[in-house]
């Protein structure tokens, strides 16, 4: 097994050095997502602006796959229309799903492409779709929710 | 008693053909017994020649094969009942593991509570105590959990010390004259601590309690005794003992199994039935509903009768060295913390740690790189987990086969976690 090819240096950064780690107000939706066979935990807000989102914030405990992959999450779908997190959030489960053929593009997926290893791995595919998984909730709760209503 | 010898691990070796295994370019150190035990060619033998040359059902055909099947099946019985000192074969159910073992004795429970002419031994409501310990695998937590609810009685727990032993001291003050069961684990398949048996067994005389134990990770590992240890039900598992999936065990005394009412219900378990009602057959029977795992059964009596020629005792003392070598050279690795006992006297060789920094999805992913298999993550214990604080852990564990040298590798695999994650 090449490890190198698992843990990234990219991964390796974005698991110690999370961007956008910390749960904050204001926000519409929230999800709490366990992985049952590990333990590793999230808890996930988005905050839903007109046709944007306006931020994800998020807190997690978990291994490197899992909190890497929600702090590359961040980066690509914070400030992105609703539309086209959507698509990111189809196009990494994709990849994930891939059992390693596919590479991922990084036009579209930029930092994430360094998960395409991980698709590979059957085991730790759970803990890199985690965050994605949350993130689907929360998007769903805050748009259920009346626009301009916050409700915790 | 017997004598102790020293196991002649290479022999054993030789009989485990999977212990060959190249990992990438590596072989395979097989750290994770714990989960479930390699299987001897003397086994995989026993099922291939049963299946190819005695297969047909038990108990119901007049045929050769019906016949040979069947005394396959009995003798396989007869063979376990004998390994755990039960005084007769028929106090010995198989089961499909042990958590359906566990759940057969807690529907005991149920079923006696829903009938008003049950044995009041198996009679649960509100003010009624069951007693389990915050070291239980989830197999031996859930169904008391489910119980209690359902019948209105109350759970309670023994606690864990912070070295990771039983906190027998409240043993009085948890275990009262309003217990009708405690259900407890041998030995603890996330700390591998060995609990002693005889102050819950003393207390539960005391208040007129049932004890069942849950023998999982002690049958395989350590000689056991069901008359020795003065309890009223054992639970254990083939495949963590050399034997196949599929198949467990519930010992429990004669006339216990006479008073419980039965869990599965259907064919083979019946005296009679007419279009009103049915009588059941007498134990194991009724506790044995359509066709069991006759293969398996098979199986698990080459697998005790390999683990008899080693010596139980051999055995003990294999894992005993092996457990104080691994503590000794994982103490040696950098920001390691082992989670239960920390010296190998009461604890089996299955070695639950820590890495500070490292989540044990990211070890056990390294490990697996330099080909050295452990368990991670939450062991089907939270609450064991949560007592200490983590989410997860590592966890090594050791039997028959291991060598000094497969411990040698996980320490320096360790050392490759280091390198990755700085």
């Amino acid at each position: 097994m090449n490890l190198d090819e698992l843990y990234q240096e990219v991964i390796l950064d974005h698991y110690k050095r999370p961007r956008g780690a910390g749960l904050r107000e204001p926000y519409e939706g929230e999800s709490h997502q366990v992985n049952p066979t590990c333990g590793d935990e999230i808890t996930l807000r988005v905050h839903v602006d007109g046709g944007t989102i306006g931020d994800v914030s998020y807190e997690n405990v978990g291994c490197s796959i899992s909190k890497a992959s929600a702090s590359v999450m961040y980066e690509l779908v914070n400030g992105a229309t609703v539309d086209d997190a959507l698509a990111r959030l189809s196009e990494f489960t994709e990849l994930m799903n891939s059992k390693g053929q596919s590479e991922g593009d990084e036009e579209t997926l930029e930092d994430a492409v360094a998960f395409a290893g991980v698709s590979k791995y059957p085991m730790r595919v759970k803990c890199a779709l985690l965050g994605w998984m949350a993130f689907k909730d929360a998007l769903v709760r805050a748009e259920a929710s009346i626009p301009g209503r916050t409700d915790a | 008693m017997e004598a102790v010898t020293k196991l002649d691990v290479d022999a054993v070796r030789a009989d485990f053909p999977i212990l060959k295994r190249m990992i990438g370019d590596r072989q395979l150190a097989y750290l994770d017994s714990a989960a479930t035990s390699q299987k001897p060619v003397q086994v995989v033998e026993a099922m291939r020649r049963f299946t190819e040359h005695s297969n047909a059902n038990i108990s119901r055909s007049v045929h050769t094969l019906g016949a040979e099947a069947t005394e396959a099946y009995e003798g396989a019985r007869a063979r376990i009942a004998a390994f755990i000192g039960a005084p007769s074969a028929d106090e010995v159910v198989f089961t499909k593991n042990s958590t359906e073992a566990i759940n057969l004795l807690a529907y005991a429970f149920q079923n006696g509570s829903l009938d008003p002419s049950a044995d009041p031994r198996f009679r649960l409501g509100p003010g009624d105590e069951i007693v389990v310990t915050e070291m239980e695998h989830h197999a031996n937590l859930v169904p008391w959990q489910q119980l209690a609810q359902r019948t209105g009685a109350t759970l309670k727990w023994i606690g864990i010390t912070d070295a990771g032993r039983l906190d027998v001291d409240s043993i009085p003050e948890v275990i009262t004259e309003r217990c009708k069961i405690i259900s407890f684990v041998h030995v603890a398949n996330l700390l591998g601590t060995v609990n002693p048996t005889s102050q819950i067994t003393a207390r539960a005389r005391e208040v007129g309690a049932l004890v069942g134990l849950d023998a999982s990770q002690s049958v395989p590992h350590l000689p056991v005794d069901v008359t020795e240890l003065g309890v009223d039900f054992i639970a254990f598992t083939g495949h963590k003992m050399l034997g196949p999936t599929g198949i467990g065990v519930l010992w429990a005394k004669a006339d216990l199994l006479e008073a419980m009412p039965p869990f599965l219900t259907g064919g083979s378990m019946i005296k009679t039935v007419t279009m009103e009602g049915t009588t059941f057959a007498a134990a194991p029977a009724k506790f044995e509903a359509g066709t069991p795992p006759i293969a398996e059964a098979v199986g698990l009596a080459a697998a005790v009768d390999y683990l008899d020629q080693l010596g139980m005792e051999n055995v003990r003392a294999h894992e005993k060295e092996l457990a104080g070598y691994m503590l000794e050279r994982l103490e040696t690795v950098d920001g390691l913390t082992v989670v239960g006992p920390r010296v190998p006297i009461g604890r089996s060789a299955t070695v639950s740690f820590t890495l500070e920094g490292v989540h044990p999805h990211d070890v056990g992913q390294v490990l697996d790189a330099e080909a050295v298999a452990v368990r991670v993550g939450h062991h089907c214990a939270k609450p064991t987990c949560v007592r200490f604080g983590v989410t997860a852990t590592t966890r090594a564990s050791a039997y028959v086969y291991n060598t000094h040298e497969e411990i040698d590798r996980l320490v320096a695999a360790l050392g490759q976690v280091r390198k990755v994650f700085g």
